[in-house]
């Protein structure tokens, strides 16, 4: 089952009048339940191909199918559920709501759902034990290293039990030590909770716990 | 200089927030204008008033009259040049929520005494010829809708009846501070009918104006004056036109102590809209400040930037509010007229102004200045990303 | 509201200066209106409660006022025999003859001359104000040369003090007791004994009349009457009516003046609060962007930023209200325009005005932060998350 479908995707920036294409006619699907890893250098086009799997970004050409969706037949009220529903992000710099507590965090996404208050407190202490921080929920992101925040963001990424998790360079901002554990902690994911995950990285050992690789140079896919 | 030239810049980097705080500023200072404007316009009637006219008046109170013939013994006073007399009417035309000054005067001698109300020599003839006469000032004209020849009809308050009167003359002010909004009748015709109706009343006028050949003599004469009906029934009080204006101004003074207050509030607000602006953009520009001390900038040069853009903020808004103020104080004055005859933007209030826009300017800075000064370098680079 | 409000109060507290920066603002501008609001209530208080719903005062015909009027001997019992008059106890008609008169007086702190206004009054006149009160003191006595105090004149004038003495009319005045009544007009007067005044002043004739009657609802009738009799020449007025028609010139002016001066400031504090605000949406962009892609509506982003805005004005609204209250403390006095007598009032504080003040600051919040949230609803969600 792939769970995402990308026919003949382009995307291009303009500036002005000058068209800068970014993604050239790519076509490929992903298969559900893999742990994938989007590799290739700075300016290859990997976020923006993230970006257009999420929905937060619209192609010039082409279509993106995630679960079946086509999501250019979504409004952007729609996309914005869909999302909600679908979509788990992880950003490079953790992007954390810096006056919210680590527990405020995580529920962030569940406050979009119909879930009473004592359901999502239910999401949010799972999602937070996966990650190993029930003991640091009232904390503020300024309370914790670069590497609990990270996984506070991943805890907000699985709360609400997304189709698919998406992790833009996570390991970007981290030390050695942390990084390896925050990937561990997505091969995880992967391998005990069935999570597909797409990874864009350029660090290697990354792409070592992926199964499936995939580069991308120049808009182009290998 | 090129500090300068950059703190220009630096203030047009954030258009938006720069023009908004501009724009603020503007109003604040164009709300301070105004207010001390109509502060002025209650010291119009002192400001109009001749160093050489001196005004005797009832010393228990003003609205206790001097008996007539008070006027040949204040005339031989050495100095004395000429003498008038005037008696408030307290009148009203038609409605009596529409206030006006109306005053009955010696026909004879009003007019030499205020020259600065400009009458044509026929309707000066006619109103010293005809009994029922009145003048009155082109404003309150405009503003009832009279014209020369209407007959005007007067409800007395003090005064009881009906005073039918016939407008002869309508006067222009010669000074842009002259009221024309008064209304002068003949007080020969209100005393003749109060001898015959309340015999008691008559034979008494509100106070005298009078002309002395050396405004350096207002004191001493004022003196003579009082001294030689101390111990009368009515004892009068003299004093320069000015200080007679001026007593009725402090009948108002809470009024106007108030809006002082109110505009010094506004400069307090002016402070606070720059200051925030100041200190939001020097919070963000934190790490730059960082980078042009390693380069080898000092605090002067620092001081010199922030200063720079504040003042600039401070000067342009304040220009713009001074512009501001003319059109908004000529709206006020227009819809206030009756109550400020006079009302005018004075040189002195740009002025203040222009002090507050730059005091503020400076004040503003302050606080973001001992920031950027005092944040050590590494702290400064800290704060990127 | 999808948003939590935790998410906006926490991020105004974390900006502490700007925030209290742009409260300051606000408060000032809502304490400026609020105030306004309160000292016209409070004229319109003390005038209103000189006056009470079944007194008449008759005047002389269009004389405007009790300072150009009189009332002659012979018109009283005309007057007095009038159906609609309540009785006393003694069933004697409740009406007073009152002699109303300026003098000058100096005021104890400045020196300046303040004109102040001597009632001369019947025995009856106490009874039909019924609030007026001896708070110290006693009542002066009928012949004698004795005045008691309004409390605000004892307090500002001299010589106007419990034992203390007043030369108007050529003689001195014992002030044996001062009044209050309920801050009203009444306050800022001097009473003393009619017929004493009357010979002091050399007066022969009164200055007005007031009279309780029976059913305040025969006033038309009564007023009707009164106002065609050929033997009289006097206009009637409700005495609540006069009184307020007393300040009319004053507090039009003060209204009026206050108001543009409220509107003007409120301006000011607008700009603040949108640069203010926008100064918050570039700051948090890429929370924006977050919440964006978490899947958070444009709209919940605009109601949230309109609500963190609306947060700040209502605090400095309510600020602006508390610092105004304390004027309910101040006394101000002043020469009355209509009048040209000294009146005393203070600063009144209604619910509706506490009400309109919180609109007020509701308004600037809203108003201000409005383009602000579009402009952080309307971010594209790449652009936001790139920001900073």
């Amino acid at each position: 089952m792939s769970i995402v479908e990308i026919e003949s995707l382009s995307k291009s920036y303009f500036r002005d009048s000058l068209e800068i294409p970014v993604l050239r006619n790519l076509s490929f699907s992903l298969p559900e339940g893999e742990f994938v890893a989007l590799m290739g250098p700075s300016g290859s086009g990997k976020t923006t191909l993230l970006n257009l799997i999420a929905g937060i970004d619209r192609p010039t050409k082409g279509k993106v199918k995630v679960a079946g969706t086509d999501l250019a037949q979504l409004s952007e009220g729609e996309l914005a559920k869909w999302r909600a529903r679908h979509i788990g992000f992880i950003f490079q710099f953790y992007n954390l709501i810096p006056v919210l507590t680590a527990y405020e965090n995580v529920e962030l996404p569940l406050l979009l759902t119909s879930l009473s208050k004592a359901e999502r407190r239910k999401h949010v202490e799972t999602a937070l034990g996966i990650v190993g921080l029930s003991d640091r929920m009232n904390h503020y992101p300024r309370q914790l290293s670069g590497g609990q925040e990270q996984r506070v963001a991943i805890a907000r990424a699985v709360a609400t039990d997304p189709t698919l998790i998406l992790a833009d360079e996570p390991t970007g901002d981290l030390d050695k030590q942390s990084a390896e554990e925050i990937l561990d902690l997505l091969s995880r994911l992967n391998s005990e909770f069935k999570k597909t995950i797409v990874v864009v990285t350029h660090d290697p050992r990354a792409a070592e716990k992926a199964h499936i690789k995939k580069h991308l140079d120049k808009g182009e896919l290998s | 200089m090129k500090i300068l030239k950059l703190a220009v810049k630096n203030a047009g980097r954030h258009k938006l927030r720069t023009g908004l705080t501009i724009v603020g500023l503007a109003v604040a200072v164009m709300a301070f204008g105004l207010i001390r404007t109509v502060i002025d316009a209650w010291y119009a009637g002192a400001e109009a008033s001749a160093p050489d006219r001196l005004v005797s008046r009832n010393a228990v109170n003003i609205i206790f009259p001097l008996p007539l013939s008070y006027k040949e013994q204040i005339a031989k006073v050495p100095g004395v040049e000429k003498i008038t007399y005037a008696h408030w009417m307290g009148a009203y035309y038609v409605d009596p929520k529409q206030f006006f000054a109306n005053f009955a005067v010696d026909h004879n001698t009003f007019l030499d005494l205020f020259p600065e109300n400009i009458l044509d020599s026929a309707s000066l003839a006619k109103f010293k010829a005809e009994r029922t006469a009145a003048i009155c000032g082109q404003i309150l004209a405009d503003r009832f809708g009279w014209k020369v020849g209407d007959r005007v009809r007067l409800i007395g308050t003090i005064y009881a009846g009906n005073w039918d009167l016939t407008l002869v003359g309508i006067y222009k002010g010669r000074d842009k501070t002259t009221d024309e909004s008064a209304f002068f009748m003949r007080w020969d015709y209100l005393d003749e009918n109060l001898r015959a109706t309340v015999s008691s009343r008559a034979g008494y006028v509100g106070w005298y104006t009078f002309k002395i050949s050396n405004p350096n003599d207002a004191a001493r004469i004022s003196a003579v004056v009082d001294s030689m009906f101390k111990n009368s029934l009515a004892e009068t009080l003299t004093e320069t036109e000015r200080a007679f204006q001026l007593s009725f101004v402090a009948m108002s003074g809470t009024i106007i102590k108030s809006l002082q207050i109110v505009s010094y509030l506004i400069i307090g607000i002016i402070l606070l809209v720059l200051t925030n602006t100041m200190a939001m953009a020097a919070r963000e520009r934190i790490s730059e400040y960082a980078v042009m001390k390693t380069l080898g900038f000092r605090p002067k040069h620092l001081i010199g930037l922030i200063t720079g853009e504040s003042l600039f903020i401070g000067i342009f808004g304040g220009i713009l509010g001074m512009l501001l103020v003319f059109p908004m104080a000529g709206g006020f004055g227009e819809a206030m007229k009756y109550f400020f005859p006079v009302f005018g933007v004075k040189p002195q209030t740009l002025l203040l102004a222009g002090i507050f826009s730059l005091a503020v300017g400076l004040l503003a800075s302050i606080f973001p200045v001992v920031r950027a000064v005092r944040i050590s370098i590494v702290d400064g680079l800290r704060k990127v990303g | 509201m999808k948003i939590p409000l935790y998410y906006n109060y926490r991020n105004l507290l974390a900006r502490k200066l700007t925030t209290a920066f742009t409260v300051g603002g606000i408060a000032l501008v809502v304490f400026v209106f609020c105030a306004v609001l309160m000292l016209t209530a409070g004229l319109k208080k003390t005038l209103v409660a000189t006056g009470s719903d079944d007194n008449a005062i008759i005047i002389r015909k269009a004389s405007q006022n009790e300072l150009s009027s009189y009332i002659t001997r012979d018109q009283i019992p005309i007057i007095e025999s009038q159906p609609e008059i309540a009785l006393g106890e003694d069933g004697k008609p409740m009406s007073a003859g009152e002699l109303y008169v300026l003098i000058s007086l100096k005021k104890s702190k400045t020196g300046d001359a303040g004109n102040v206004v001597v009632r001369g009054v019947g025995p009856a006149s106490i009874k039909l104000r019924s609030k007026v009160k001896l708070i110290a003191g006693r009542m002066f006595t009928e012949g004698l040369p004795e005045v008691i105090m309004g409390k605000s004149t004892a307090e500002r004038f001299e010589g106007a003090e419990l034992g203390g003495s007043l030369r108007f009319a050529s003689q001195n005045w014992r002030v044996v007791g001062i009044f209050e009544a309920n801050r009203s007009g009444f306050e800022s007067e001097v009473w003393g004994d009619i017929n004493q005044m009357l010979g002091s002043f050399n007066r022969p004739v009164f200055s007005s009349m007031t009279v309780k009657l029976v059913d305040p609802k025969k006033f038309q009738e009564f007023k009707k009457r009164l106002e065609s009799d050929p033997r009289l020449s006097v206009d009637v007025k409700r005495e609540k009516e006069y009184y307020a028609d007393q300040s009319y010139a004053m507090s039009t002016f003060i209204s009026i003046l206050g108001m543009v001066i409220s509107v003007i400031f409120s301006f000011g504090a607008i700009i603040g609060a949108m640069i203010t605000m926008y100064a918050t949406v570039s700051n948090r962009s890429s929370e924006i962007g977050t919440l964006r892609a978490l899947g958070f509506r444009r709209r919940s982003i605009l109601s949230s930023f309109l609500v963190e805005s609306t947060m700040l004005s209502l605090i400095g609204g309510l600020l602006g209200i508390l610092v105004a209250s304390i004027l309910t403390q101040v006394t101000i006095s002043t020469t009355n325009w209509d009048t040209f007598s000294e009146l005393a009032f203070g600063f009144a504080v209604t619910p509706e005005i506490v009400g309109y003040s919180l609109v007020f600051a509701l308004v600037m919040g809203v108003v201000g932060g409005f383009l602000p949230s579009v402009r952080a609803a309307r971010m594209n969600i790449l652009a936001a998350l790139r920001a900073e």
